[in-house]
């Protein structure tokens, strides 16, 4: 039988989810023998790979470049799980969705202009911050996701818990105090 | 005030009438165009010919083909102007004594005009509204007269049971069974409201009836007064009819003044007083439990029922509330008989229902048809087509509650029944009529949105559904949307529908169902395919390579 | 008092007249979700979760505002209550900014526990994303709108409980919001007491006091009805 082709993919969030992640600690060593972790910001791959059977999404879709890589994802992927509140709700990195259309430019202004030490300007070369989109949404809004994990950051038992069902081959069920939000 | 008092009035009246009588309507409609100074220049002309001893010009209500308004009739030659301008005025006077005209005419022979029956309208356009003593000329207040001193209020109730009339502010409720229920509740404070606040977008029946003849309404709620044991009533009307409120208040004066409103209506121990209660202009408070926390100066927002108004109204006391024509049916019941009125309609609408015909139609205005006449009678017939003869796609019935209801049902007899069965309703009356450039998406979406505008807040589904739905179709109209899109919004048009407090979130999907239900193409035109299979959540993950 | 015998979920219950469904399964020990309901105020029926299936009607009825009677069967968890109570919370949560995550309320909001206990894992509508503002003028309390779910909780609290008459409902639709007296700062109402008991009967984030930890928002709002229950039965004990 073969391995459980894994992926985990770090959009516009803190890096929060994937430290609980790393919470998963003698676990991840436990099924180590079950899963490739074939993409993911721990692991040195460029490109998303053909083929993954389940990924586990932190972040909202905050900039083109999010865009891009979620379609590239889906149609690349079997199972994909919304994981962390940014990810199932837009969360922090939406509030900026509050600012109306326009947010965009004040948020640049915000970083780059007004609260910044030195070097005053927009990044404004191809390639440096990849534009913003007009409004932050949550994976699903982009494209079909199957699973949501909630938490902000979902703490490293629920991640456990939704991992281990989707390595027996059950769709992952969690309930109750497994989907707080926050 | 007794019988023969009320007999006197009308003999003078009568008496008094002259030879030729010019109608001119006063209106709202008419009045938007320049009538009230059209009326001015007729009585000038009239003086100039010196022919005062023999030509009346009377200030009447509407006359209903207020597409073609100012309108002027002239009695006994029945000859109606339309479109009439201050400057043509002289040659109408002209015309009397025998001078060619060739002012634009309306044919008053036409099927807008004879396919019409008029009970609640029958004085609209024909007496001043703003004169009781041509009202009572008109019969006026022998109805009140004949339910004070020879009937008991049982037999009033009995008589409305009788008649088959039901309500005519949208739901069609067993007028006589709300009476009969009132009456029966304990409680020695009781209220009568009428229901005045007309909000749909297109309709202005009640209207129409409040400035054309406000003392049928009054008769109608002292009727209902003695009938339920109250003692006091108002009347809620908006606040956008400036003209219905004034000849209203102008009508309870004189009412008042001659003892047929007050202490002691017509020398008999019942009283009656009836207050105005001007509504600021919220669709919601046309809803009945809205429309009395207003009057009791709350905020005016729908509570759950039961208790009914019926048990438990105004100040907690039963509360009898009605439509402005529903109370407008009721002398004419008096009158003429409940086995009249019940021989008008079909088996479960009885009598005949007002409508307020606009939309892409050539004769926009007000009709009074019997309950069961097709709409095709109503729209092609009476209305006469679409402008340019282009094809009728759909009527919309009921209001932003209602629905549309596509042109290869036109033959639908209009009643209650066969409209609801049509996934549309009654509703107050207005009927919009839409032709082939409609797109239905865009109608859905519009009638959303006032739903959506005019949401009180206070429940959840209505308040942030009506915006989801929105967005929805937003989304479907921009060409952004996919299937997946349509399925969660028909899901959240069953759940607005079954989970809102009140009749105006339970409806706000109307709109969006019916035309789904016939113009579905025309959403899934919009509809864009969707980039990537997967369920969303919905779909089982397929079987894990490297699964246990 | 007359008792009446009810079927709740398949159990027959019995109640007292005048009871509503609320408060007969409530007694019996079956729990129906609620916002908008508080023990020792009115109910308005306003959040539409405790909605029940009552055989005889196809109407949904509110359990908070419908009174029992003799024979009543109730249904109040089948699958299409599920679906409208877990829609219902979706429409809540995108219709203002809950997010959870830098809420001061976090672990203590009713609307949160209510996303986990009906299993509400994620929103399918667009988040509305409103601005709207927080009210900081009073000395020790706040209210940040972004939090408020409209239950009008705070506002029967405040009228019917403190009798100080200060909150209110403004606007229509989507765009209402709660006011202090006539849309006076908070800080400039002549009629609130400072009483505190509109933070009390807040289920969010939405009123809370002015630098209360997220471990301090835990609220016991059994004071409330405590005090009802004091007012109107001069009962002292609970
Ligand atoms: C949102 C909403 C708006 C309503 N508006 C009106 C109205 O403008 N006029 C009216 O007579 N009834 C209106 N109704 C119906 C009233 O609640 C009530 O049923 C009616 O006044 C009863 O009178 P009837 O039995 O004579 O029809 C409305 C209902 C809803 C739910
Ligand atoms: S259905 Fe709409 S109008 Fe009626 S109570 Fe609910 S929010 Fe208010
Ligand atoms: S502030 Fe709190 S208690 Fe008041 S309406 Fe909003 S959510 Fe309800
Ligand atoms: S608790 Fe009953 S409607 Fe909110």
């Amino acid at each position: 039988m073969g391995r459980l082709k894994l992926a985990t993919v770090w959009f516009g969030g803190c890096a929060g989810c994937h430290m609980s992640f790393l919470d998963l600690d003698e676990f991840l060593i436990e099924v180590a023998g079950q899963i490739d972790l074939v993409y993911s910001p721990i692991v040195d791959c460029k490109e998303y790979p053909e083929g993954v059977d389940v990924a586990l999404l932190e972040g909202a879709i905050c900039n083109e470049d999010n865009l891009e890589l979620l379609h590239k994802i889906r149609a690349r992927t079997k199972v994909l799980v919304s994981f962390g509140d940014c990810a199932v709700t837009g969360n922090v990195p939406a509030i900026r969705n509050q600012l109306g259309p326009d947010n965009t430019t004040n948020v640049l202004q915000c970083a780059y202009i007004d609260n910044a030490q030195e070097n005053r300007r927009l990044p404004t070369h191809d390639g440096i911050v990849p534009a913003l989109l007009a409004r932050v949404v949550p994976v699903h809004e982009v494209v079909p996701v199957e699973h949501y994990l909630p938490g902000c950051p979902p703490p490293a038992d629920r991640i456990k818990a939704v991992l281990t069902q989707i390595l027996a081959g059950k769709p992952p069920h969690l309930e109750g105090a497994q989907l707080k939000f926050g | 005030m007794t019988l023969l008092d009320l007999e006197q009035i009308k003999d003078k009246e009568i008496a008094g009438r002259k030879k030729i009588v010019l109608r001119c309507c006063l209106a709202a409609g008419c009045t938007s165009s320049d009538s009230k100074n059209v009326k001015a220049r007729l009585d000038q002309a009239v003086v100039a010919a010196g022919l005062q001893d023999q030509v009346e010009v009377r200030g009447v209500g509407c006359m209903k083909l207020c597409c073609d308004g100012p309108l002027v009739q002239v009695d006994p030659a029945n000859t109606l102007y339309i479109k009439v301008t201050a400057d043509s005025t002289p040659s109408i006077i002209a015309a009397l004594s025998g001078g060619k005209s060739d002012l634009p005419q309306g044919d008053p022979q036409a099927a807008f005009f004879t396919k019409q029956l008029s009970i609640v309208l029958a004085n609209s356009g024909v007496i001043d509204p703003e004169r009781i003593e041509d009202y009572i000329a008109a019969d006026g207040y022998l109805a009140l007269h004949h339910a004070l001193t020879e009937m008991e209020p049982r037999g009033v109730v009995e008589a409305v049971v009788q008649s088959g009339l039901r309500g005519r502010g949208g739901a069609g409720f067993p007028t006589g069974l709300k009476w009969s229920t009132v009456a029966k509740s304990p409680g020695a404070k009781k209220y009568i409201i009428c229901n005045a606040d007309e909000g749909d977008p297109g309709a202005f029946m009640d209207r129409s009836v409040l400035e054309s003849d406000p003392h049928a309404v009054l008769e109608g709620m002292a009727v209902a007064a003695y009938a339920v044991g109250a003692d006091q009533g108002f009347i809620y009307v908006r606040a956008e009819y400036p003209l219905a409120i004034s000849r209203l208040q102008i009508a309870i004066k004189q009412a008042k003044r001659i003892g047929l409103l007050g202490m002691g209506v017509f020398e008999s121990p019942f009283n009656f007083n009836i207050d105005l209660r001007i509504g600021a202009g919220a669709f919601v408070c046309g809803e009945e439990t809205a429309l009395m926390a207003s009057v009791e100066g709350k905020r005016g927002t729908p509570r759950p029922r039961p208790p009914f108004p019926a048990e438990r109204g105004l100040w907690d006391c039963p509360t009898l509330i009605n439509n402005v024509e529903t109370f407008a049916n009721i002398p004419a019941i008096m009158r003429r008989g409940a086995e009249w009125f019940a021989s008008i309609g079909t088996e479960k609408s009885k009598g005949t229902k007002v409508f307020a015909l606009a939309g892409k139609i050539k004769n926009t205005g007000l009709i009074e048809v019997p309950m069961g006449t097709p709409l095709r009678t109503i729209v092609e017939e009476m209305g006469g087509g679409a402008p340019g003869g282009g094809a009728i796609k759909a009527v919309q019935t009921g209001g932003p509650s209602g629905g549309c209801i596509p042109a290869q049902h036109l033959d639908t007899p209009v009643d209650y029944e066969s409209l609801t069965k049509l996934g549309s309703i009654m509703g107050s009356g207005g009927m919009i009529v839409m032709d082939e450039t409609t797109n239905m998406v865009d109608v859905a979406r519009y009638f959303l949105e006032f739903c959506m505008d005019e949401s009180c807040g206070k429940c959840v589904p209505c308040r942030t559904g009506t915006v989801q739905m929105h967005h929805f179709l937003e989304k479907i109209l921009a060409k952004k949307a996919t299937a997946r899109d349509l399925t969660h919004l028909e899901e959240l048009c069953d759940m607005v529908r079954n989970t809102s407090l009140c009749g105006l979130g339970q409806n706000a999907p109307n709109p969006v169902q019916s035309t789904l239900r016939f113009f579905r193409h025309e959403y899934d035109a919009l509809l864009q395919p969707e980039l990537h299979s997967g369920g969303n959540g919905v779909a089982q993950p397929q079987p894990l390579a490297g699964a246990k | 008092m007359a008792a009446k015998t009810l079927t709740v979920d398949g159990r027959q219950i019995s109640a007292e007249n005048h009871t509503t469904i609320l408060q007969a399964a409530t007694d019996a020990g079956i729990k129906i979700p609620t916002l908008c309901h508080l023990d020792g105020v009115y109910d308005v029926g306003a959040c539409r979760l405790c909605l029940v299936e009552v055989k005889g009607t196809t109407k949904l009825l509110s359990a908070c505002t419908t009174r029992v009677y003799e024979g009543m069967e109730v249904t109040t968890n089948s699958e299409r209550l599920q679906k409208y109570r877990r829609m219902t919370l979706e429409l809540l949560f995108a219709e203002r900014n809950h997010t959870c995550a830098v809420c001061v309320a976090n672990g203590h909001c009713e609307l949160q526990a209510l996303a986990c206990e009906l299993g509400m894992d994620h929103v399918r509508y667009d988040y509305c994303s409103p601005k709207w503002g927080v009210d900081a003028t009073h000395p020790f309390l706040g209210m940040d709108h972004n939090r408020c779910i409209l239950c009008t909780r705070c506002v029967r609290t405040c009228w019917h409980i403190e009798g100080a008459g200060t909150k209110n409902v403004a606007g229509r639709g989507t765009k209402s919001y709660i006011i202090n007296d006539l849309n006076e700062p908070w800080g400039e109402s002549e009629t609130c007491t400072s009483c505190a008991k509109c933070v009390l009967s807040c289920p969010t984030g939405a009123l809370f006091h002015k630098g209360a930890t997220v471990g301090e928002m835990e609220r016991d709002r059994s004071k409330l009805a405590f005090i009802v229950n004091a007012r109107e039965k001069k009962q002292w004990v609970v």
